[in-house]
């Protein structure tokens, strides 16, 4: 039985090249610990057994046939899980919801495809808030999912058990999807790299749509390293979701600059992650990068544009969930469900379209334009992740408006259709993890990535794991 | 301060086919009220002149040829697999316009 599994997907590769270890082999150590360890976290609701050893006795087919390339298969041998909103032919798909308790899909999503064509194994399928409606993860309609840095807190949300999965070293890699900080903030809450690509960059088809002007679908790893490589393999355009458009990122010059944002390190804002924040900053100057204070204005809107676009969307795509074609009726949607049908109802109808719905768009606008002038000059952006290391379990499970300002930090990333990638940036002093949100320009997640792994050399955060 | 009261609640549940009890109707009314107080934050900003911003794109009519993609169409048996209510060949629904017992499922 392998004892431990390297830290990137590079070191992965080598380690089964040399025969150290089998993909099988792989399987076993993750079923193992999964089956050792994550009844108390519960980041699981289906284990892909079967589908995984088959998967990974033919990837060792592959590797002991000799004739194969790297580049045909750029993750053989990467375990991966799945947030349960990717469709997975044959393997039940919830949603987190009660409403497709039981539903098995006819096809998978581009996204599964891909991954399983590139060498990749799935494990199974991860827990999340039902229909990705929540930042912590308790709106499962499964149970939520625990924190492996300290049970009493939560992992995050939405993709809850796709973050717990990683950190906890029940996968290599997850997938995720990121509507308003779904990816960002649980990669921050359990020290992993969590990525939002650029709207139009990967493809959704296949995956449970939530709010489908601002849904993305994102991924955690260990290092930033990966999260390009994962990514190398996810994005471009398949045919079957027409928001995909082929753009090119540019290339980062020898002088890189930041902007330090300064709406995102005032009033709400921890005072520990504050302080986190500013040593990451000092750490990566001290490498030759510029900072510079910059502004986004409308920041503080944002929370508020998000909140009326995204339950509008939500109740219309959640519309299609009437019990006939598969699933259950409508009156098992959960509690959150119901507010984000009621409120997109609501802002969508008549007298007060126009109030809410409208201006939120055109709010929108001028969040967007915020970064467009400020990337103009900047290569990046710096800035918390979310407001707060993780939150107790419970603390804001009453409070709605209380847990939709856990967003204040991703959303306008979100609006804006931009990068974001979250890194370990360090821990509380009762060690809870803290990340750093780094936003770019449309396209060029390449330069996140760039000043992401020169960030990942000069510390060793991400390297840190938890006691189970 | 009550925005969205009862009454509205009642007519957003019916658009949205939901049915919800009396305690939801309360728990909904003052709920949406708190949020959409804070929503009302966006009438701060001036947008007489800016458009609305549907999609972050710029993309339009994103066309293909109208023809089947056969490894990418359902057979009639995998695209019935989500129900147990098929009837020949076809899904079952619950009647719409209700005329008596002999328009319910067959």
């Amino acid at each position: 039985m392998i004892e431990s599994v390297p830290d990137t997907i590079e070191k992965l590769q080598e380690g089964l090249l040399k025969k150290n270890y089998s993909c099988v082999e792989l399987v076993d150590y993750y079923l193992n610990r999964i089956k050792k360890y994550d009844s108390s976290l519960n980041s699981f609701l289906t284990i892909s057994e079967d589908s995984a050893y088959s998967q990974a006795k033919k990837m060792d087919k592959v590797l002991n046939g000799g004739s194969f390339s790297l580049s045909e298969y750029p993750l053989l041998g990467v375990v991966v899980s799945f947030k349960d909103l990717f469709l997975t032919k044959g393997i039940r798909t919830t949603a987190g919801s009660k409403v497709l308790q039981s539903y098995v899909p006819p096809y998978s999503s581009t996204v599964v495809m891909k991954l399983l064509s590139a060498g990749a194994i799935m494990i199974g399928k991860t827990n999340c808030d039902a229909w990705a409606h929540g930042a912590s993860g308790e709106n499962s309609d499964y149970g939520p999912t625990k924190n492996p840095w300290n049970k009493k807190y939560v992992p995050g949300g939405s993709s809850s058990g796709a973050a717990v999965s990683v950190s906890s070293d029940f996968s290599f890699v997850a997938l995720g999807t990121d509507t308003g900080g779904s990816v960002r903030q649980p990669a921050s809450f359990t020290n992993l790299v969590g990525l939002k690509p650029t709207y139009g960059l990967v493809s959704r088809y296949g995956v449970v749509a939530m709010a489908s002007s601002l849904d993305t679908i994102g991924h955690f790893t260990k290092t930033v390293e990966d999260s390009r490589r994962i990514l190398a393999v996810t994005g471009g355009i398949d045919n079957y979701d027409s928001t995909l458009c082929g753009e090119k990122g540019e290339k980062i010059g020898e002088k890189i600059k930041i902007g330090i944002p300064k709406e995102y390190f005032g009033e709400g804002l921890d005072l520990e992650v504050r302080e986190i924040i500013l040593k990451a900053i000092e750490i990566l100057k001290k490498k030759g990068i510029a900072f510079k204070e910059v502004s986004l204005p409308h920041t503080e809107y944002a929370v508020p544009v998000y909140y009326v676009i995204q339950p509008a969307e939500v109740s219309s795509n959640l519309s299609r969930y009437d019990g006939v074609r598969y699933g259950n009726d409508r009156d098992s949607f959960g509690s959150e469900a119901r507010r984000r049908i009621m409120l997109g109802t609501y802002v969508l109808s008549e007298g007060y379209r126009d109030a809410y719905y409208l201006k939120a768009m055109k709010v929108r606008k001028k969040i967007s334009d915020d970064f467009d002038h400020v990337f103009v000059d900047v290569d990046a952006i710096l800035c918390p992740t979310a407001p707060t290391p993780a939150f107790k379990l419970g603390e804001k499970a009453n409070d709605p408006l209380k847990m939709y300002l856990a967003d204040i930090y991703t959303a306008s990333a979100s609006l804006a259709g931009i990068p974001g990638l979250s890194i370990p940036a360090g821990f509380t002093k009762d060690k809870r993890p803290v990340g750093m949100q780094l936003l770019g320009k449309r396209f060029n997640e390449n330069k996140l990535f760039d000043i992401g792994e020169m960030f990942q050399k000069l510390t060793n955060y991400h390297l840190e794991k938890p006691v189970i | 301060m009550t925005k969205v009261d009862s009454s509205d609640i009642a007519k957003i549940a019916k658009l949205a086919k939901l049915d919800l009890s009396s305690d939801d109707v309360l728990t909904f009314s003052s709920q949406l009220s708190n949020i959409i107080s804070y929503i009302d934050k966006l009438g701060e900003i001036e947008t007489e002149k800016i458009e609305p911003m549907s999609q972050v794109t710029g993309l339009s009519q994103i066309l293909r040829e109208d023809t089947s993609i056969p490894e990418n169409t359902l057979s009639s048996s995998d695209a019935l697999s989500g129900t147990e209510k098929t009837h020949n060949g076809y899904f079952v629904v619950d009647a719409l316009i209700d005329k008596g017992e002999d328009m319910k499922n067959d």
